[in-house]
């Protein structure tokens, strides 16, 4: 088992829930609460220096009684270490967790893509929007065992989804906003934008 | 690597060093913008611009909304996710064995690479030891796999910045490569190659003296296209100096591959965690001293060389044997036995109806790639269909870098550092 295990035991007592090792890799289970402090700690500290961030995904289990797990894949480039943190998010309440986007930056689109996919919430992630998806996708969060492989509108619904959607729907409120700023929008998309026809901005609340 | 001989910085012509325009666009009246000079008709106004998802500078379906100011990128916004196929979702309903014709389509520049990762992450998780041959050919499989994509990179980016030799050069002897491909698994793109626990076929007659005459002839193709590139006015004037990442930024944006190599960081995959034997090859890591377009195109060029020095090793040591491991319950029987054999037609039909059953555990498994770490990371339950299968996608994660490699550039600096960060979009979007 890997060392650092024993290193953050004694550094963060209860908030390091479990350690097992499967297939030569050792994986440590925190309390969701205390992720940044202890993944800040891990990156920082002399000794540790998981300094490479390989990857953020999410794992969610056949069983749905079984939390949902977000998984942080870690790499120290000086001692060619690799470590795999790992926290678990009870159904039942709000999937949220904080954002590691302060530590490094990568985190950014790969949180993103987790929120898209999962959709767990980062907190005070600077800009958490869909990006594997569209932003008016209304089908859900695509990964979650509880979303059918073929999605959750029939075909002709997500044909016809498409066809009417509105060519500034294709460009984020940011990006109009820009343009609105600077040169203005043609009086037509200005309109339908006055009217609220972008499509239906899903409600992940309603969807799950 | 060699050491640049010409240093040339025209790319930042009508930009002071803080990103500010301090020559006119095109069509402006310079005496007549000093006249105005209280009030600048173009100060202040910004435009957005859309590039893509249909633009053959974007490699692929990737689309970019731009603000411009003049001709300065002041901010992008990146779109990702037109080819998104759900590939990570199909993965759970689908044996370990089936996900291989998944894996061609991600990188489709690189398919070998991805069956090989595939079936070692699959092979880690179910502690499957391969044999001696597989190992040697997986080794061929990968560096073939990583020429051709640097070749298809270095062509079509010499096209982004207007020379077009080098890319006909690039694909004549990436199609040398396809031809090998084609002979070992009947595919050009869609190779397919591995299955767990050794490979699809053993190479044909013939592959080993063809590959042994493109190691030996295709270094003077690496030789002409330095020579054309290397020391070019134009190619310098519109790579050095562009889309620099220090070391810090680029380890802060885990950037991977030649794009991390370039900023100066030795992380390299085969040499770090090393995997089929690699640390037993002698080959060298190139590493770039400014982390500019410049240098990743040097470090691509050297790695075709260490790549082929790489070959040229597992050629001579190839040993005899078997491709697949002894064991009935991962190996598919011959047709022939199937045909022929009760034992072997009942363990044909568990495999094909059945699959193979993981333990349960979890296996993150990552091999250097073309474009970087791939990784791919298991979830297993103890059936014979994964829980859970990600892709480290190596594209994706340097694409995300883009933005903070434009912002404050021209935009035709935005065609170069966008075409030199390497993606594909398959495996952005999986």
């Amino acid at each position: 088992m890997n060392p650092s295990v024993e290193a953050l035991r004694s550094e963060f007592g209860d908030a390091l829930v479990s350690a097992e090792v499967s297939c030569g890799d050792t994986y440590i289970y925190i309390d969701p609460a205390r992720n940044a402090e202890i993944l800040s700690w891990l990156k920082d500290t002399p000794g540790q220096v998981y300094n490479y961030l390989v990857d953020i995904t999410a794992v969610e289990y056949r069983d749905a009684e079984l939390p949902i797990e977000v998984v942080y894949e870690l790499f120290s480039l000086d001692r060619q270490v690799p470590f795999r943190v790992k926290a678990r998010l009870p159904k039942g309440e709000s999937l949220e967790i904080a954002s590691i986007v302060s530590l490094w930056s990568a985190a950014d689109w790969l949180e993103r893509e987790v929120y898209d996919m999962f959709g767990i919430i980062f907190t005070d992630h600077p800009d958490l929007r869909r990006i594997l998806m569209w932003e008016t996708y209304a089908e859900g969060h695509p990964l979650r065992k509880s979303f059918p492989l073929r999605g959750r509108f029939s075909r002709s619904e997500q044909v016809r989804q498409a066809l009417n959607a509105n060519p500034e729907a294709h460009y984020s409120l940011e990006e109009l906003s820009i343009a609105s700023e600077n040169y203005g929008l043609p009086e037509k998309m200005r309109d339908r934008l006055r009217r609220g026809e972008r499509g239906n901005i899903p409600d992940p609340e309603v969807v799950e | 690597m060699a050491k640049r001989t010409l240093e040339v910085d025209l790319a930042t012509t009508g930009v002071d060093a803080q990103g500010n325009p301090i020559t006119l666009p095109l069509g402006v009246d310079a005496d007549a913008a000093a006249q105005a000079s209280d009030g600048p008709a173009l100060a202040g106004e910004h435009m957005l611009i859309n590039i893509g998802p249909q633009h053959p500078a974007t490699h692929g379906v990737l689309r970019l909304v731009v603000e411009l100011d003049g001709e300065v990128v002041v901010r992008v916004i990146p779109h990702v996710g037109y080819l998104h196929s759900g590939f990570e979702k199909l993965g759970e309903y689908r044996y370990y064995n089936q996900l291989i014709p998944l894996t061609d389509r991600m990188d489709y520049l690189a398919p070998m690479s991805n069956n090989v990762c595939l079936a070692m992450a699959a092979e880690k998780l179910m502690g499957v030891e391969i044999t001696e041959r597989c190992k040697v050919l997986r080794v061929i499989a990968c560096e073939t796999n990583r020429i051709i994509s640097h070749l298809v990179w270095l062509g079509t980016t010499s096209i982004d910045m207007g020379a077009f030799t080098p890319f006909l050069w690039c694909f004549q002897q990436r199609e040398r490569i396809y031809d090998l491909q084609e002979m070992w698994t009947g595919a050009r793109l869609t190779t397919s190659l591995t299955r767990i626990g050794g490979l699809m076929a053993d190479i044909p007659d013939g592959f080993e003296d063809g590959l042994r005459e493109f190691c030996k002839t295709f270094p003077k193709t690496i030789q002409e296209v330095d020579s054309i590139l290397s020391n070019n006015g134009i190619w310098c004037g519109r790579t050095q100096g562009v889309g620099i990442f220090t070391a810090e930024q680029a380890l802060d944006y885990s950037l991977s591959g030649p794009l991390l190599r370039a900023s100066g960081v030795a992380y390299d995959v085969r040499k770090d965690r090393p995997y089929l034997d690699y640390e037993t090859y002698d080959f060298d890591i190139p590493l770039g001293e400014r982390g500019d377009v410049y240098d990743r195109y040097m470090v691509r060029l050297e790695e075709l060389r260490q790549s082929t020095r790489i070959l040229e090793q597992a050629l001579d040591r190839l040993p005899d044997g078997p491709i697949n491991v002894d064991d009935p319950r991962i190996t598919l029987p011959p047709k022939s036995a199937a045909m022929s054999d009760m034992e072997a037609m009942i363990f044909h039909f568990k495999q094909v109806m059945e699959g193979i059953p993981a333990p349960v555990g979890e296996a993150y498994f990552s091999l250097e790639g073309p474009k970087g770490e791939l990784g791919y990371y298991f979830v297993s339950d103890g059936t014979a269909k994964p829980v859970r299968w990600r892709v480290r996608p190596p594209s994706f994660i340097n694409l995300a870098a883009l933005p903070a490699m434009c912002e404050g550039r021209l935009l035709s600096d935005m065609i170069a550092i966008n075409a030199s960060i390497d993606i594909v979009m398959g495996e952005v979007d999986r």
